[in-house]
């Protein structure tokens, strides 16, 4: 059931709410279907995409950046339609979350444009706009990285935890306890992952595995020893290996020193997108890429300087995805 | 709050994560620059409260979730926050040889700077401040409430009250100041700069000592044992009265070994009159998959300990068993007979066993 086509600002409409203060807890019980390609064939395919010329006058170009993702999600899923490549990722009547990175606000988060097109294609792929989430861990973060919270039940919501909460009953895998946020467990059917490509500071990277750390109330635990196995064990609590379906990491800018927080002097137009279904094969890459940049500005590896994220390997052997660079398919488009 | 609570008032925050934009709107009250912090550069902060020594981003939080850097500066975020308040018995903490039989008002903020994974409180230790219903406490009122509800004591107790430093402190000199003593219950993971600052200011400290293996500290506390026994060696420097629980989990903190090398340790490096508490483990968190302690464990646990020489070891959390009772340690007469939380009989005289004259140490009167 394909929206009719709308304009992009017709479409986002509804991330223009009011700030409303409205009851939390709206969630929707889980529908029970099965995701649709948890197992996918392109498990450990990952899509770089880049545009050299993704800005005009400084600012990113929408169109351009619509047609690289376009590009990049018929490469990976070796379709001739973007519409095509969606309705293999969602399927019509479905919620869908986009866990988007807010924490550093505007220059190291999340591009409000890019999840604006991507709510347009999952529209055209026959998403309801009232069956859309952007949600993070705080309102606060969302807001500073340019989303307005927007809470009606009859447009695209944009909410933090804070707003839709907490789960009461643990779960737990290995080192991780923890309690999940609605967002994904009650709300969501189906989540695309929208990390970003940066440095961390105490875990080495901040990408597609780690980007979950909103899904749970308790991050701050579970960043000694470099995040390992921590990263690792909170990505195998069952709703977000169940649910999580994509991950499309904006790597627009990328940030090769000082993260989390955004640091312009440390920061790169990498003009890309990287996209995988399997979130530690684009980890794997993503971690080379800031690796390359951080070698091409004379600074030492993150082994190095004791940050090496040694939990994406620890997800390889949880079995969550490939991190063996030979059998990672890297896909340039 | 103006009125006195009730006696057996709970007002920790029964439903955990409500809707937390909400409970964050008013949370200027309980924002208050914290102590012994540095700057790094690119606005990073270290914090050096506690051994961890987190290095925290701009608008990042510290380990404990309750200490937050906003723009190079270092701020906590549960001054006055209240979480969990209540009127215990001071056998409660435990504390067997701080004013038995009176009542201690009892507080705590959301926090704590390691995860154990047999926590009992984890609903509120192991949470950021707004992720669980507090209320505005602040010292003054700290101090109010503890009079008025007839404590002797105020207890910073239930989750990590090290988190909680600069309220504590503040607390601790309102409470003072009101003619009531302070007591502490804490993992003693802390270092020593602030220990000493607040030892000025507090009358005893509970320490929970989780095993004495390094292995234990890491795997199951999330922290390290080292700097836990440093506390304990300075509490006693300091003078500071100082009681022990070790909490005997099967299979993981209970050889004979371990319960030696501990009982040996305490005798030599802090004396034999420092009280020793083996308590039992009940399954909960993250540790569910084990059994309740065996009264047997806690039994050679005591044996062991009696025997390398300690004074005073207790077994607490099973009422009714005869080592929760103090006995002289010349004499063997009992000096205090306690049935659970509860003292049925006080037969102390003046600090002193009744028959022999021989002094026990605490505080008393
Ligand atoms: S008190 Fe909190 S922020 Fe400070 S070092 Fe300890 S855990 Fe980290």
């Amino acid at each position: 059931m394909p929206a009719a086509p709308k304009t992009r600002r017709e479409i986002l409409g509804g991330c223009l709410g009011l700030l409303a203060a409205e009851a939390c807890g709206q969630g929707r019980e889980q529908t029970g279907k099965s995701p649709s390609g948890t197992q996918p064939t392109g498990a450990s395919r990952v899509v770089v995409a880049r545009e050299p010329a993704l800005r005009t006058g400084g600012s990113v170009d929408s169109k351009r950046l619509a047609a690289l993702l376009d590009r990049a999600m018929q490469a990976f899923f070796n379709v001739d339609k973007p519409v095509e490549a969606w309705r293999k990722v969602v399927r019509p009547g479905e919620v869908v979350g986009l866990k988007v990175n807010c924490l550093a606000g505007k220059g190291a988060s999340t591009h409000p444009i890019l999840v604006e097109i991507i709510c347009e294609r999952l529209q055209e792929a026959g998403i309801r706009a009232r069956d859309i989430l952007i949600w993070d861990r705080l309102c606060d973060d969302l807001e500073s990285a340019g989303f307005r919270i927007a809470t009606g039940r009859d447009r695209i919501r944009v909410m933090g935890n804070d707003l839709l909460g907490y789960e009461d009953e643990l779960s737990t895998f290995g080192s991780a306890g923890s309690l999940l946020a609605k967002a994904l467990t009650r709300i969501s059917d189906a989540v695309i992952n929208l990390p970003v490509l940066k440095d961390h500071g105490i875990v080495g990277v901040t990408l597609a595995l780690k980007n979950l750390f909103g899904a749970v109330h308790n991050p701050n635990k579970y960043h000694p020893n470099v995040g390992d196995p921590y990263v690792a064990d909170v990505y195998m609590l069952p709703p977000i290996r169940q649910k999580v379906r994509l991950a499309i990491c904006d790597a627009i800018d990328g940030q090769y020193e000082g993260g989390p927080s955004y640091m312009p002097q440390w920061s790169w137009p990498f003009n890309g997108l990287l996209v995988a279904r399997d979130p530690v094969a684009l980890d794997r890459i993503g971690w080379q890429i800031i690796e390359d940049e951080r070698a091409r500005r004379g600074m030492k590896p993150l082994r190095e300087v004791g940050r090496e994220p040694r939990w994406i390997r620890t997800a390889a052997r949880h079995g969550i995805g490939t991190d063996d660079p030979n059998r990672i398919q890297r896909i340039e488009v | 709050m103006g009125e006195a609570l009730d006696r057996r008032t709970f007002l920790k925050a029964a439903s955990t994560l409500p809707c937390m934009r909400a409970l964050a709107a008013d949370d200027a009250r309980y924002v208050a620059e914290a102590r012994f912090w540095e700057k790094l550069p690119h606005r990073k902060i270290k914090c050096k409260l506690c051994p961890r020594e987190c290095v925290i981003d701009d608008r990042e939080r510290g380990y404990c979730g309750v200490r937050e850097n906003r723009g190079g500066v270092y701020y906590t975020l549960v001054h006055s926050r209240v979480c969990a308040a209540n009127v215990d018995p001071i056998e409660k903490k435990p504390f067997f040889h701080v004013l038995p039989g009176t009542l201690s008002f009892s507080i705590a903020t959301a926090g704590c700077n390691v995860n154990c994974k047999m926590c009992q409180n984890w609903d509120i230790s192991q949470v950021r401040p707004e992720q669980v219903r507090s209320i505005y406490m602040p010292p003054r009122e700290v101090a109010a409430l503890a009079r008025q509800n007839r404590c002797a004591t105020v207890a910073y107790t239930y989750t990590e009250p090290v988190i909680f430093y600069e309220f504590m402190v503040d607390s601790a000199e309102a409470v003072r100041a009101a003619g009531v003593r302070n007591v502490v219950v804490t993992g003693g993971y802390i270092t020593t700069e602030p220990l000493k600052e607040l030892c000025k200011r507090v009358d005893a400290v509970k320490v929970d000592l989780k095993a004495f293996t390094e292995k234990f500290y890491r795997e199951v506390v999330n922290g390290e044992l080292k700097p836990v026994l440093q506390t304990l060696v300075t509490l006693r420097k300091l003078g500071m009265w100082t009681e022990i629980v070790y909490l005997v989990i099967p299979t993981l903190n209970d050889s004979d070994q371990e319960f030696r090398q501990l009982a040996r340790w305490v005798k030599s490096e802090l004396g034999p009159e420092v009280p020793l508490h083996f308590t039992r483990f009940h399954p909960q968190y993250l540790l569910k998959n084990l059994p309740p302690t065996p009264v047997k464990t806690l039994e050679r646990a005591k044996a062991i300990a009696d025997a390398e020489g300690l004074h005073y070891v207790y077994v607490g959390n099973v009422p009714g068993h005869p080592g929760e009772n103090t006995f002289c340690p010349k004499c063997r007469r009992v000096l205090i007979e306690r049935e659970g939380f509860f003292v049925r009989g006080m037969h102390l005289k003046q600090g002193r066993c009744p028959g022999c004259r021989h002094p026990i140490p605490g505080i008393w009167g």
